[in-house]
């Protein structure tokens, strides 16, 4: 096994764990915004009851969310030196500027949030909120940003210095607003809106299946499932602006994402199916013709670029980033549609009398957060074979130094922690939800 | 000597990895300490006292990682490529240990608790070792090729010296961790953490100086800057005095000030390592030529710009906030509902 092969391992195992988390802290902290607020505003204890509970999930994503994160900070100079070289100027300013605007906020207040309820009134310790929540979003643009940038790089010259190329910054608003950036990064925000809303979703749906806790697991799903169905159709809405994006910028992702092969012609678009890379069609799907055309250009008709276009050596891996595309966009779908159900049936007041539908929102906590590992996958893989687009290639940017058995000794120590670091938060999520909004005191000193 | 863009990142990469000391190192030094108390009732009064601050000291860290990145990229993929092993088992140690911190106090039962007393504990020490050996091997130089890349193994990084270095670091945050649990504490564990200070106070003179000696006598080129100007003997003499104003302090049972005094001796010592490595950054040993510096490792002056006006937004903030917090959760540290 190479070096590339088991770096490429080490970075999509850290990341893909690392993602379950921050994007629940982002939903969840908008909505612990909401809740707060709700509180100061009506003055009902029964939301200072949601709050509380909400926190004390919060505090445990957040936590894990770091320690995991912790190792996402360092690893381009691990296992990637050669890519931090030649992109340190830009992609590092970035990550610099998520530190300070982002992670000190976040990590600073969130102890008035979590500790500080005798500490400090109310108000502060909503302000407070407020501050974790911009905190976590702050995070997700520098991020993107970065991101964006290997996507769609803009605002830099390259120059060379001692036989050495690299990345040196021109014009830092044209490398912040990088054509994909704000497209991708209301896609991003969207995504971690869902992962929280559906998951407090399914925590509110499995206290009324077992009558547990009811009035505040109603009040829950109140606030939770307009964010959810908001979010959802601001999802689809942008997914469809990313789509354009990568049509204009990144036309072998597209066609990849498609399995589009002709030089030149009409593209469709399929709900579902499997590429046949020898015969170059897609097999056993369900497709739209000339759809894919019609979404990027509004003509069914207009040629898009396929697969053939591009020498085997700069195309992305096809099944993949087919398959990870697909994935995302059913669960993307399916999402809204059972949000709209349940808007549907709270306006005919029987939104907690159908026993299917908390079921089915029970389980749903799943879809956004396979949607969001599955539309990262998308992203990622379909950049392949570049780390920058268009200008250096994964296997330039693997630090040249480091051995297979480096690697992998770092593998398993991850894949040991990572493990328990998971079995850990779901055994205390677990002991969180099962103990319910009422803390162990209230109980005391009702007694 | 101008104060040019390069040497005003120097200066802030620096403090931000003074601050991480400062901070981390004192809640890494609680850990150390933290099996040396038998009760599980002061064991918890040791995790709450760190535990509003503890993640938000290790953002420290993360942020200095980034300014590095972000300022001198040829340091961050040199050393951090480098230095493999020790770093991944230090990340290791940083994470076990917040796993530990998390989860003890969410169960009850003996054996549960010992168990995450003892991971909190060794990863502590492990981390500041590991923290100590790197700066150790940034100092003694470690040996680079002239294409900027680590020439050794995991092995190269442990002699002597940094391994002195490594405990001296150990030594350093007991101490300093030490003397914020009588800050933080009453009664019984605050007599006992009194007790804690006297000897990690010994062991760290004792390496304090250990670490002098084999620096002078090993590492001359260290003092080149120091010798050449003068003035800047004042630093080390500044370490000196703070370090003899701790246990003036503490018997005056004045523990602010003690702690202010600690907080100084770290400081300074950063201060010290900052003046004996500079110019360089990465030193070459064997071959001094190939050495990062902070002018043939850094960004483009573009960058080192942009990042300024970025840091001038957000170091004002960053200190506000850790001002704030830490003022917010002053005082002895009481156990509640939302504890550890």
């Amino acid at each position: 096994m190479n070096v590339i092969f088991l770096s490429r391992l080490q970075f999509g195992l850290t990341i893909c764990f690392h993602y379950i988390f921050p994007p629940l802290s982002v939903g969840l902290g908008l909505l612990l915004v909401l809740m707060e607020g709700m509180y100061l505003w009506t003055k009902n204890p029964l939301y200072q009851k949601m709050t509380q509970f909400w926190v004390r999930i919060f505090g445990l994503t957040f936590a894990i969310g770091v320690a995991s994160g912790i190792v996402m900070e360092f690893q381009f100079g691990t296992n990637w030196s050669s890519y931090s070289r030649y992109v340190g100027d830009v992609f590092g300013s970035a990550l610099a500027a998520e530190g300070i605007f982002a992670f000190f906020l976040e990590s600073g207040f969130l102890a008035i949030l979590l500790f500080g309820w005798n500490k400090v009134g109310p108000k502060t310790h909503f302000f407070s909120t407020l501050m974790v929540s911009l905190g976590s979003m702050f995070s997700a643009v520098w991020i993107v940003v970065a991101n964006s940038w290997m996507q769609t790089p803009a605002g830099f010259h390259l120059v060379e210095r001692g036989g050495q190329v690299r990345a040196e910054i021109t014009n830092f608003w044209k490398l912040f607003f990088n054509p994909s950036s704000m497209g991708r990064l209301s896609h991003v925000i969207t995504g971690c809106w869902q992962a929280g809303a559906w998951f407090v979703l399914s925590v509110s749906a499995y206290y009324l299946l077992k009558r547990k806790h009811e009035d505040f697991a109603k009040a829950s799903i109140k606030i939770t499932l307009v964010l959810a169905f908001i979010s959802s159709i601001l999802q689809i809405l942008s997914g469809h602006a990313n789509a354009v994006i990568v049509s204009r910028y990144q036309p072998a992702k597209l066609a990849a994402m498609e399995g589009h092969y002709p030089v030149n012609a009409p593209a469709n678009f399929n709900l579902w199916g499997w590429v046949d890379g020898k015969e170059e069609r897609v097999r056993g799907g369900l497709a739209l013709p000339g759809f894919l055309s019609f979404l990027v250009s509004g003509k069914f008709d207009t040629p898009i670029k396929g697969l053939n276009a591009f020498p085997p050596q700069d195309r992305p891996p096809v099944q993949a980033t087919f398959q990870c595309y697909h994935g995302m966009l059913l669960i993307g779908i399916a999402l809204f549609l059972f949000s709209l159900w349940g808007v549907i049936l709270w306006r005919k007041g029987k939104l907690f009398q159908s026993r299917w539908l908390l079921k089915l929102f029970v389980l749903s906590v799943l879809g956004p957060q396979l949607a969001n590992q599955l539309g990262w996958m998308t992203a990622e893989v379909g950049r392949q074979p570049w780390i920058v687009y268009g200008l250096l290639r994964t296997s330039e940017g693997v630090s040249p130094i480091l051995r297979s058995g480096q690697v992998l000794f770092s593998i398993i120590l991850f894949s040991l922690v990572y493990l328990l670091l998971f079995v850990l938060f779901i055994y205390l999520l677990d002991q969180k939800i099962r103990k319910g909004p009422e803390s162990h005191q209230e109980t005391l000193h009702r007694a | 000597m101008h104060l040019d863009l390069h040497i005003i990142w120097f200066i802030l990469v620096g403090m931000l990895m003074t601050g991480y000391a400062l901070l981390d190192g004192f809640d890494l030094g609680v850990g150390a300490l933290h099996l040396w108390t038998r009760t599980d009732q002061n064991r918890r009064i040791m995790l709450n006292a760190i535990g509003p601050v503890w993640d938000g000291n290790e953002v420290w860290l993360v942020t200095g990682g980034g300014a590095l990145f972000a300022a001198f990229p040829e340091v961050y993929a040199t050393v951090f490529s480098g230095f493999y092993e020790a770093f991944m088992l230090l990340l290791f140690a940083l994470i076990f240990r917040a796993v530990a911190i998390e989860f003890r106090s969410k169960r009850p039962g003996e054996k549960w608790h010992l168990l995450w007393d003892v991971s909190f504990s060794v990863s502590s020490i492990l981390s500041s070792f590991l923290i100590g050996v790197a700066l150790g091997n940034l100092a003694w130089g470690i040996p680079l090729s002239d294409h900027k890349e680590f020439m050794g193994n995991f092995f190269t990084l442990l002699h002597p010296y940094s391994i002195l270095v490594g405990i001296l670091t150990v030594a350093l945050f007991m101490m300093h961790g030490a003397i914020y649990i009588v800050l933080k504490t009453e009664g019984a564990l605050h007599e006992q953490a009194r007790g804690w200070v006297k000897n990690t106070m010994i062991f760290f003179i004792v390496m304090f100086a250990m670490t002098t000696l084999a620096t002078l006598l090993y590492a001359p080129q260290m003092s080149d800057v120091i010798r050449t100007h003068p003035v800047l003997f004042l630093v080390p003499l500044l370490n000196i005095l703070f370090i003899a104003n701790i246990p003036r302090e503490i018997s005056k049972g004045r523990d602010f000030r003690a702690f202010l005094s600690s907080c100084f001796t770290v400081l300074t010592l950063m201060a010290l390592f900052a003046i004996d490595v500079f110019p360089n950054l990465v030193y070459s040993n064997p071959h001094p030529e190939n050495s990062l510096t902070l002018y043939n490792a850094a960004s483009s002056p573009e960058t080192l710009h942009m990042m300024l006006i970025i840091a001038a937004l957000g170091i004002p903030l960053v200190l506000a906030y850790t001002v704030s917090i830490y003022w917010i959760f002053r005082g002895k540290v009481k156990l509640e509902e939302t504890s550890y």
